[in-house]
């Protein structure tokens, strides 16, 4: 029962993220819409982040916010995205010492 | 092949791994944390691993393996996978509009690999994809992961608990960060893509309590790109 859950849920995984390989050829878009499709990495980034960011730790919302402003601070400073990352860690591991 | 093509090839596979070592570094501790979860939760080594081999979205898996440890139909969980995942079909949608020159067999090979951190990630260094041999830059980020994903899905699987609690913990921010990471660099050179992704939290925020955390990332991630229409300018893309 295990693998038919499991292949189930592969191919409704598998299925979303394949149909535009086949679909993008076939039409074309008008400007408006590849605008909107170059906007969606940017919004898909925002959504990513936030309110996801506060669950880091479940019970202390903030922490994950302020981890989340030390990579805002870091990466404006044009610190190495790999850098971000680290010092963000640090920041939530040492907030829940 | 020429020894300039060789050279092309070496360096986007070179420059695919420094832009994925994030992505490689975030997914283990997220892994290992499934493996454990799963195997908790009744599944067998083989079936844990399976399923990062087949399914390969983090959250789904999650939500799968607590499901399954709790006798939720296969129905249920195999709807909800659904809904939960239903946002990389937007995101699959863009980076395939992007990379829309290339063969059929990159499209499709590349699409198989899209997540929300390899999307992210080739979204934004658009511009090395667009470079000679650009999907030799994908096809790495997307497979180093991948094998990270699946690697560390096992080790959880196999070793249960080995990263003590709070630094797992504290290694759940990495993904987030790397967004951030990636985000940030863009809105510096260009003020006005700040707007699109502050809506798109405030949209995700705003719903997500109604409609569930999959939908409402696709709501967010599918209205806040349509604020990014009035306000992009074409030529600053």
């Amino acid at each position: 029962m295990i693998w038919v859950i499991i292949i189930g849920m592969a191919l409704v995984t598998v299925i979303p993220r394949i149909i535009p390989a086949f679909i993008v050829d076939l039409i074309q878009f008008p400007d408006w819409v590849n605008k909107w499709l170059q906007a969606i990495p940017y919004a898909a980034l925002g959504a990513l982040v936030f309110p996801g960011i506060m669950t880091v730790v479940p019970e202390k919302p903030y922490i994950g916010v302020i981890a989340g402003v030390v990579a805002i601070l870091l990466a404006w400073l044009q610190i190495h995205v790999i850098l971000v990352v680290l010092s963000a860690i640090l920041t939530v591991f040492l907030l829940t010492i | 092949m020429g020894l300039e093509e060789k050279q092309w090839i070496k360096m986007q596979i070179r420059d695919g791994f420094i832009a994925g070592s994030p992505i490689f570094v975030g997914y283990l501790p997220i892994a290992i944390a499934y493996g454990v979860l799963a195997k908790q939760a009744g599944m067998t080594l083989l079936e844990l691993t399976g399923m990062s081999l087949l399914v390969y979205a983090g959250a789904a898996q999650f939500m799968g393996a607590g499901m399954i440890g709790i006798g939720v139909s296969a129905l249920e969980i195999i709807i909800a996978t659904f809904v939960l995942n239903f946002r990389h079909f937007v995101m699959s949608l863009s980076f395939i509009n992007q990379v829309k020159h290339y063969a059929m067999k990159w499209k499709f090979g590349l699409s198989l690999g899209l997540t929300d951190e390899t999307f992210s990630v080739s979204s934004i260094y658009k511009k090395q994809g667009d470079q000679t041999y650009g999907y030799f830059f994908y096809g790495t980020i997307m497979l180093s992961s991948y094998i990270s994903w699946v690697f560390g899905s096992f080790l959880g699987g196999v070793l249960g608990d080995i990263i003590p609690q709070n630094l797992s913990q504290s290694m759940g921010v990495a993904l987030y960060a790397m967004f951030i990471g990636l985000l940030i660099p863009s809105i510096r050179k260009y003020k006005r893509i700040a707007v699109i992704s502050i809506a798109a939290m405030l949209i995700n925020y705003l719903v997500s309590p109604w409609i569930g955390e999959g939908w409402g990332i696709v709501v967010g991630t599918v209205f806040g790109a349509f604020i990014g229409i009035f306000v992009l300018e074409e030529e600053k893309l």
